[in-house]
């Protein structure tokens, strides 16, 4: 099999199984069944595929024409690669974890959930294999308009309320400022197609390059940059699974995975860093790292805590893109994998806790520790990972994004990790102090003789906590990509 | 030989056919003389494509009767046309497959044929507006298409759609009368009513005030009939109250039409130079078609009759069809006759999922909506498809024409412009994305009117509108290949 049918058939695997699914529908068994069989699948693809770009190889293909000078193009590259890495494979393990939780919480309507889930996933790997700037946009808004009825799910006043807010904040952004971006970035430049080095050079320059930056950094919403981010917070009524699927698997990651292409490949960052007058870009993602971490720290909502935690985290990454350094742009693309590993986890642990308790709120998890060591025990690894503390994941991608900072002395980015770190601590630490070592309240609940969630969701979190140990350990092959990227 | 005698075939099949049917007066018979009727006109203006496309001059020219033009009336086909004749006759076909039981629900069985003979004569005078180059023919079939429209709205079940009916006749005839003082005044001009020959002779008295105020009479009769913002007024009503199977065919064939009419008189007859350059229209049109986009869909967000709403929405979308023409650029052009194109698409899947919609549970209320998706989950798929299409979601027809038109306005250096066509579509998102909303994630709560199931050929219509919607949003070859050749030849200007 060919590099270039293996695109075709991680492109496709997802929506056959979403076929798939709609067809068997309304039997539980076959349905999960057929949504695992397709997660495996869809990983053996994908590592198929990275055995060949880890070997150099650059398997391109597509180029239909659309419209003219608009093409549906698909490429292979490392930082591509990566993300279908990490989507691909969290996606085995979000699926196991659905089936405990849709099933332990009786939620109604699941065929239509592994549907576009499975058309999510679909979205997103067409995100990391997109050739130019067309494709890409084409499937990140289908990977907005299939999580739009997850967010909704509940079908509540809330979820309504919530979906609405994010199908028209990511739909809306993404046509008012990334198209136009797009379109401008085409008229300009005579290609859409994403070259390493960039595609602006000598096209654009002055006040312009700030403008189009602009463009495309408040234009790509899921990257959730201030004051774009406000529909991930309102996101949270969603079931616990969509969330994952939303802060972890796809959407978050295709959102600032687009940041870091535009940057590397559209702009390019050399270009880029003699262009730019002023790198307006580090001030506004340092100040939301800052803001959503204070945010966070005030939220008695377990999920809402952990969506301005995914806030902040997320403006890393584009503020270690924005640095311009090699190695923090290093570090941005180990952070997309090291984070995406983590917020699952804590995640995977709130939805244990909600599913086996019923508990939403922090101050109800005194003691919890002690009744659920394997959700509080992944949890806390998790949360370790978001301090950026060894032996995990966020140490690594943390320090590679300070080493950046600190080579080309940019002291606003150093103090804003530094800050943030601390605050981090301030906001995971109490709530696994508290879980392990306070005494539960003594008022006595209906729901008080839990014990652990459903077996399926703690094998889910057990196995994303310790992927984000391995992922310290055994760092080679992210490595290797993230240095291909910078092509260092 | 036959295929010499094609464009009078083309309007004169569809005239014998709406004799025939008064004549028959059977409501299953003469369904069935409008259907033929319908699915032979794609096979004449595919062919009459043909034959365009074969000539080395990209015209055929037709003498009527045999009488040479100037003297006789010539029908004169260009790729402009063409493109027009296979678009009306194509959504004629399969507005007839759709319609019988669709009609006979609404209408009811006694005067069902009559709407057969009218939905005919309307197809007849579109069709002649469309092929002939003479200027007083475009005025009679412009009056039996209207006419003909009148009887088609007011056949509609809601009382008031006999209100609405008169509201267009009155509007409908002031924009006629204008279309022919403007014509008179040209003819008084240059003594001839072709219009190949009006271009030639209007050269050197083009800056004369006569014909500057036929230019303004013809634009303001002929957009009172595309419904330009804000001469639209009539547009909404009419909509809302004809019955489903009028409301879309017309919405995707009679005011694209008039679009037709206004680009052959803007650039075939009066030329680019003239209208865009000498005086401001390009301006006024660009204003109103802005007005159009925000105005007409900000009221449609607040409609809660969907009907309605999609009317609304279709006065916004003609806003993007003439913003095309006043960008005046070839991209921005294309945009334009591409969207003429991709909008009767998208409106023809709506209205016709509409129409199943009334068959079955007989509503056209928002809140009437209600869960409606999972009771007629095929129908609602296919107007979520076409209502993603209406947005102008990549992959989709909706955002080929945006695509043009936003590169067209970057080629005029309109910034503002790109931002204004972007926000506007986002608009486009609320008040579809309303009638998602309460269809998919609401109980249900209607009951059917019918214990039928929604007959299998006009789902299977509904379906065809909804995925040609996908699939010339991704194959744009023929669409966008042929908008753009037919925007030269207009750009060209009169030969």
């Amino acid at each position: 099999m060919t590099a270039e049918q293996l695109i075709y058939i991680m492109l496709l695997l997802p929506v056959l199984g979403a076929v798939g699914i709609a067809i068997v529908g309304r039997i539980e068994n076959i349905q999960e069944a057929v949504t695992l069989a397709t997660a495996v699948g869809l990983l053996v693809a994908v590592l198929a595929l990275l055995e060949v770009v880890l070997a150099g190889g650059r398997p391109a293909t597509g180029k239909f024409e659309i419209i003219q000078g608009v093409e549906l193009y698909f490429a292979a590259e490392p930082l591509g690669m990566l993300f279908a890495c990490v989507a691909s494979s969290l996606w085995i393990i979000n699926s196991i974890y659905s089936i405990g939780y849709m099933r332990g919480n009786n939620e109604p309507r699941q065929t239509s959930f592994y549907v576009c889930f499975a058309v999510a996933i679909a979205g997103a790997m067409g995100v990391s294999m997109a050739g130019n700037l067309f494709t890409l946009f084409l499937f990140y808004e289908i990977l907005t308009l299939s999580t739009y009825p997850l967010v909704t799910h509940k079908g509540t006043d809330e979820a309504r309320a919530g979906g609405r807010l994010y199908l028209l904040l990511l739909l809306g952004t993404s046509m008012a400022l990334l198209l136009p971006a797009i379109i401008w970035t085409g008229v300009i430049a005579g290609t859409m197609d994403f070259v390493p080095g960039g595609i602006l050079s000598g096209k654009i320059s002055g006040v312009f390059v700030a403008v189009l930056l602009g463009l495309y950094m408040f234009g790509i919403g899921k990257a959730a940059l201030m004051p774009v981010h406000f529909w991930l917070p309102a996101a949270m009524v969603a079931p616990t699974p969509v969330s994952a699927l939303l802060h972890a698997v796809a959407v978050v990651k295709a959102g600032v995975f687009t940041v870091v292409k535009v940057i590397i490949y559209v702009f390019g960052y050399e270009f880029l860093a003699s262009a730019l007058d002023f790198n307006w870009l580090v001030y506004v993602a340092g100040f939301t790292i800052i803001a959503a971490s204070l945010v966070a720290l005030q939220q008695d909502n377990l999920k809402r805590r952990l969506a301005y935690s995914t806030v902040s985290q997320l403006s890393y990454v584009v503020m270690a893109t924005a640095i311009l350094a090699p190695i923090s742009i290093m570090g941005a693309v180990l952070h997309i994998a090291a984070h995406a590993f983590g917020k699952i986890t804590l995640f995977f642990a709130a939805g244990s806790i909600y599913t086996a308790a019923h508990k939403t709120e922090i101050s109800q998890l005194n003691g919890i520790g002690r009744k659920m060591p394997w959700t509080m025990g992944a949890f806390a690894i998790a949360a370790i990972s978001m301090i950026g503390l060894p032996p995990t994941a966020g140490f690594m991608s943390k320090w590679y994004m300070l080493m950046g900072a600190i080579q080309v002395e940019h002291y606003f980015a150093i103090g804003v990790i530094i800050l943030s770190t601390l605050l981090n601590a301030g906001y995971f630490m109490p709530i696994v102090y508290n879980a392990f070592f306070k005494q539960p309240d003594s008022k006595k609940g209906k729901h008080d003789d839990h014990g652990e969630a459903p077996m399926p969701i703690v094998i889910a979190l057990t196995a994303t906590a310790i992927g984000t140990v391995l992922l310290f350990f055994f760092s080679g092959v992210p490595l290797e990509l993230a240095q291909q990227v910078v092509g260092k | 030989m036959i295929e010499a005698q094609l464009p009078a075939l083309q309007v004169i099949i569809p005239l014998f056919g709406a004799v025939l049917t008064a004549l028959v007066r059977h409501d299953k018979a003469s369904w069935g003389i409008a259907l033929i009727v319908s699915l032979m006109m794609p096979v004449i203006s595919f062919a009459l494509l043909q034959q365009v496309l074969a000539t080395e001059t990209g015209i055929i020219s037709y003498a009527l009767g045999g009488w040479a033009p100037p003297l006789g009336i010539e029908y004169r086909i260009d790729l402009a046309n063409a493109f027009i004749l296979l678009l009306v006759s194509v959504m004629g076909a399969l507005v007839m497959a759709y319609a019988p039981r669709s009609v006979t629900a609404e209408i009811g069985r006694d005067r069902a044929s009559w709407f057969y003979t009218m939905y005919l004569l309307c197809l007849t005078g579109l069709l002649g507006i469309a092929i002939t180059g003479d200027a007083f023919n475009i005025f009679v079939f412009l009056e039996v298409s209207s006419l003909a429209t009148y009887v088609l709205i007011a056949l509609g079940k809601d009382k008031r759609a006999v209100l609405s009916a008169y509201q267009y006749l009155i509007i409908g005839t002031i924009g006629a009368t204008f279309y022919v003082i403007g014509i008179g005044l040209l003819y008084v001009m240059t003594g001839t009513l072709n219009l190949a020959d009006i271009a030639n002779r209007i050269g050197n008295i083009e800056q004369t005030r006569t014909v500057l105020a036929a230019l303004a009479f013809l634009t303001v009769g002929i957009s009172l009939k595309l419904a330009l913002f804000p001469l639209h007024v009539w547009l909404p009503n009419a909509y809302a109250y004809a019955p489903s199977v009028a409301t879309a065919f017309l919405a995707s064939t009679a005011t694209k039409v008039a679009v037709y009419l206004l680009l052959r008189i803007f650039f075939s007859v009066f030329g680019v130079a003239l209208v865009f350059n000498t005086l401001p229209v390009s301006e006024i049109l660009l204003t109103l078609s802005v007005a159009a986009m925000f105005g007409a869909s900000i009221v449609a967000v607040f409609q809660s009759n969907v009907k309605r709403m999609l009317a609304y929405s279709s006065v916004a979308q003609i806003g993007y069809i003439t913003l095309g023409i006043a960008l005046a650029n070839q991209t921005g052009l294309t945009g334009g006759i591409v969207h003429l194109f991709n909008h009767a698409l998208i409106k023809g899947a709506l209205f016709l999922s509409l129409g199943c919609l009334v068959y079955r549970m007989g509503i056209v209320k928002i809140e009437d909506m209600s869960g409606i998706g999972r009771r007629m989950p095929y129908t609602m798929a296919a107007f979520t498809v076409a209502g993603l299409s209406l947005i102008g979601v990549p992959g989709t027809v909706g955002f080929v024409s945006k695509w043009y038109l936003a590169q067209g306005a970057f080629e005029n250096g309109l910034w503002w412009l790109v931002a204004a066509i972007m926000l506007s579509s986002l608009i486009a998102v609320v008040y579809i994305g309303r009638v998602i909303e309460v269809a998919y994630f609401r109980d249900v709560t209607a009951k059917p009117i019918t214990p039928n199931r929604v007959p299998l050929e006009m789902l299977g219509v509904t379906w065809l509108l909804a995925a040609a919607t996908i699939y010339f949003g991704i194959d744009t070859e023929l669409t966008a290949g042929m908008a753009s050749k037919a925007a030269e030849i207009l750009l060209a200007g009169p030969k």
